[in-house]
């Protein structure tokens, strides 16, 4: 869930509802997602860049589609696994943080932490992609009104410093922020 | 820059245990554009005839299709291209599921293997870094037991695993190579096996680049919804309405006996409800919206998925029940065997038994049948399993069956040849046995490369249509077919033959087709095999040019678009020529059609072979070849003796 800032006390809630029952794995949803967030958009497509990836364990009958959710320094302490109708799911097969413990939700060439930002465009997209090209239904999109309450959000700026943080130092990316404002101001 | 392909090939040599990346001609994308049209090129530049396809010398060349790894819907056939010892000849196959895409996402347009590795490896593409591994810990295991395995080995559930079972390993020449819900046969399991390749596992994390970013999307976005809407694509027959059709009008046995109206609705709801029980999903291949492949969980059984006709070739070929079929393939795909050609070897090697060419000296145990069906007829599911073992092994007589049918009846004499009645050119066919001879099939199976008639047959409509107005409403929306085949399907009257002249063309279109989904990855079942049924095909030759612009750069109109298709295809004609294919070879089984037009067959091939530019041998003349910027295989020809300088139809 992504939250929109709304000058009223009511907010949109942008929600995906995902059918794991109904998913074919074709991640075509990988495919329009990291094309539409291409520079320039479409120019190119890499499923290691979207921020949907289609977990799949054929002969597990496991298939499920995560969108990319914040970035985290560090991994979980001891995992769950869940059995669902018979069908065992480890935990990591839902979560969506980009973590240290996989590579899932990382650009692959900068190690950046990847975050779905539901499509987020100028005019916004009636349909976030992943949605548009989920001819299966098992991504549907919906939106609803929620009473707003005090909330914190990450931009992805901000979990990208972050992960910049964790790994080389806060120093060192202050000092580079500082350098940077030097010469952009 | 390169777009939609890599632009690199990887070139793997497994005597000398070296890889290199070699960066492709840019020239050779716009000729043939890629997977089997830059295979084919490849094959003939380094391969000559005088190589025996279980030397080293022999090639076997994975490709991506030029439109992999883009956003246009359902290019995801991986083509694989070499020479079978079981035919002597060329040997094509493609697969489904996601390998090509990943092989492009590491970098590659194709992975290239030579040479014969000492004992069993497994290749690991890892974007740039390329390692062959020592695959002792494999030998003997199942496809999908190996990718598990592998998937596991490198730490990486994301990498897409092509792998043989025990068939390919023995060099099985019925091997078929294993991928996710896919597998290629006809001849290229055996020489990845006699590589010693137990596997290859590939992973990429790298962009593809697409020339016109925005007009793709434009047309490809929507083609989603269009396909997905589409009844008329992807593979409708596997999802229950093929059941009847294959039942009723498919031979049993060894391509003996059709049942007309065996089906019956007892026999579809128990079929529809074994069905429901063993699937677990509905599943598709990269980037396509539709769900051709079943995963199945048969108790006790590797799960497995299942498409297409395989669902009923061993209950066919056995006399046997649904059930038995989807129990048997539970092994057969873990061993990696075409589900197209085994149960026609067993089928066949049952009839010898019955016929008292094989005893029990070469059978030792060999079963009984198992009951009698409801029609008096032995089924023969214990024996299949019993084949099915020693063919794996190459045990016993499982090491001449191993060979197909045609090398096997040879080996076995004694009147063997008598029952080998459905190969052409030495391979196995689909067990299909008619009345009367039907010209465009007749000029398919008669001249076709592909081996098998799926990978010909699909463009044009397999059957008239009997009310004039429906079929004028069919010609009206009918986009994907050119002017010229309108004016003869609106001809067309039931149980009638197209005239010559229109057979010769649909034959052509419906080849045609198939070369171009071949080179650019697009699958047959939205594109190539699927105008055949309804006539509406996502995918055709007035669309297609316009993806393969927007994705490639390379600028291609239709008509030029079909130029490459011919180009590629007296390519693959000038590799088997070269390895001695000529018009003799160029007939269907004799029992095809109980009722044959000899005089007008041999008119048939004369005027496909004139319109193709062959000669009367059905070999390319100097001039075709040297049109389509072949001129290197025109030399060769006339170096060979092949043809003869300014002797165009002389041989
Ligand atoms: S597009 Fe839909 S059906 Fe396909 S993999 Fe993604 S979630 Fe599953
Ligand atoms: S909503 Fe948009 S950004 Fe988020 S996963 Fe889907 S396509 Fe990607
Ligand atoms: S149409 Fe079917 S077989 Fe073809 S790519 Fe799509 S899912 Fe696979």
């Amino acid at each position: 869930m992504v939250t929109v800032e709304d000058c009223s006390k009511k907010r949109i809630v942008k929600e995906i509802k995902v059918d794991l029952d109904k998913c074919i794995g074709c991640r075509a949803c990988e495919m329009a997602c990291s094309g539409f967030h291409a520079v320039p958009k479409f120019s190119s497509t890499n499923p290691a860049r979207s921020r949907i990836r289609v977990i799949v364990e054929d002969r597990k009958d496991v298939y499920v589609p995560v969108r990319a959710g914040d970035y985290t320094p560090a991994e979980c302490n001891g995992r769950n696994t869940y059995v669902i109708n018979g069908k065992e799911y480890s935990e990591c097969s839902f979560c969506t943080a980009s973590c240290p413990a996989r590579d899932l939700f990382k650009a692959p060439d900068s190690g950046l932490p990847l975050r779905c930002d539901m499509c987020a465009d100028d005019p916004t997209l009636p349909v976030p992609m992943c949605v548009q090209v989920c001819r299966s239904d098992t991504l549907t999109y919906v939106e609803r009104e929620e009473e707003s309450r005090e909330e914190v959000t990450y931009d992805e700026v901000e979990s990208g410093l972050e992960s910049l943080a964790n790994r080389y130092g806060i120093d060192k990316v202050a000092d580079l922020v500082a350098r940077i404002s030097r010469t952009k101001s | 820059m390169r777009y939609a392909e890599t632009g690199v090939n990887l070139e793997v040599d497994l005597s000398r245990g070296s890889v290199e990346r070699v960066k492709t001609d840019p020239e050779l994308t716009r000729l043939h554009l890629g997977g089997q049209g830059t295979a084919a090129k490849i094959l003939w530049d380094r391969v000559p005839p005088e190589v025996d396809p279980l030397d080293p010398e022999n090639l076997l060349i994975f490709s991506t299709g030029l439109l992999h790894s883009t956003l246009v819907p359902g290019a995801n056939r991986t083509a694989v291209d070499t020479f079978s010892p079981q035919t002597g000849r060329y040997s094509h196959s493609l697969f489904g599921g996601f390998f090509g895409p990943e092989m492009k996402y590491a970098g590659y347009d194709k992975f290239i293997f030579c040479g014969k590795a000492d004992d069993l490896v497994y290749v690991w593409v890892n974007n740039d870094k390329v390692e062959i591994r020592d695959a002792g810990h494999l030998r003997g295991k199942g496809a999908q037991e190996t990718a598990l395995i592998l998937k596991e080995e490198v730490g990486d559930p994301h990498a897409q695993v092509a792998s043989i079972g025990l068939a390919g390993e023995n060099r099985v020449y019925l091997a078929s190579i294993e991928h996710a819900n896919s597998s290629a046969s006809r001849g290229v399991g055996v020489v990845m096996g006699d590589k010693r390749i137990k596997a290859i596992i590939v992973r990429g994390t790298k962009d593809v680049n697409v020339a016109q970013p925005k007009e793709l999307a434009e047309i490809g976005i929507p083609m989603y919804k269009e396909m997905y809407d589409n009844k008329e694509c992807g593979d409708s027959m596997a999802h229950g309405e093929g059941d009847e059709f294959h039942v009723d009008n498919f031979a049993w046995g060894n391509a003996r006996a059709r049942r007309k109206n065996f089906f019956s609705k007892e026999m579809e709801e128990e079929w529809v409800s074994l069905e429901d029980r063993l699937r677990m999903r509905w599943t598709g291949c990269h980037n396509c919206p539709k769900d051709c492949h079943q995963a199945i969980k048969y108790p006790g059984r590797m799960p497995y998925f299942q498409k297409c006709y395989s669902k009923l070739t061993y209950a066919m070929g056995a006399f046997g029940d649904l059930d038995f079929d989807y129990n048997i393939i539970g092994i057969t795909q873990e061993y990696g065997m075409d589900a197209y050609s085994t149960p026609q070897v067993i089928a066949f090697a049952i009839e010898l038994y019955e016929a008292g060419i094989l005893t029990d000296k070469e059978l030792p145990d060999f079963p009984l049948f198992d009951r009698e069906d409801s029609d008096g007829i032995k089924v023969n599911e214990s024996r299949f399993f019993y084949l099915v073992e020693k063919i794996a092994r190459r045990e016993g007589i499982g090491d001449i069956l191993a060979n197909g049918v045609y090398a096997a009846a040879r080996q076995i004499g004694n009147g063997a040849e008598e029952y080998d009645h459905n190969t052409i050119k030495k391979f196995e066919q689909v067990p299909i046995k008619l009345n009367y001879v039907n010209y465009p099939y007749f000029l398919m199976y008669a001249t076709g490369e592909k081996m098998n008639i799926t990978q010909i047959e699909g463009s044009f409509p397999q059957a008239p249509i009997a009310d004039k107005a429906e079929r004028e409403e069919f010609v009206r929306n009918w986009d994907a077919a050119p002017e010229r085949f309108k004016k003869w399907f609106l001809a067309w009257e039931p149980r009638q033959n197209p005239s010559l002249e229109a057979s010769v063309h649909i034959c052509d279109w419906n080849e045609a087709m198939h070369y171009i989904d071949d080179a650019i990855g697009t699958c047959a079942f939205l594109s190539s095999f699927r105008g055949q049924f309804g006539g509406r095909p996502p995918y055709h030759i007035y669309n297609l040019p316009a993806f393969i612009t927007r994705a490639s750069g390379i600028e291609l109109d239709s008509d030029e678009l079909w130029e490459v298709s011919r180009r590629n295809r007296n390519l693959v004609r000038a590799l088997n020529i070269r390895r001695g294919l000529r018009r003799a070879d160029e007939k269907p089984p004799a029992d095809h059609w109980k009722k044959r037009e000899p005089e007008n067959e041999q008119k048939l091939l004369d005027m496909y072979y004139e319109f193709k530019g062959w000669n009367n041998d059905g070999i390319p003349t100097r001039e075709t070849l040297d049109r389509l910027g072949l001129d290197y295989v025109s030399e060769d020809f006339i170096q060979r003796g092949i043809l003869v300088e300014g002797e165009d139809d002389l041989s």
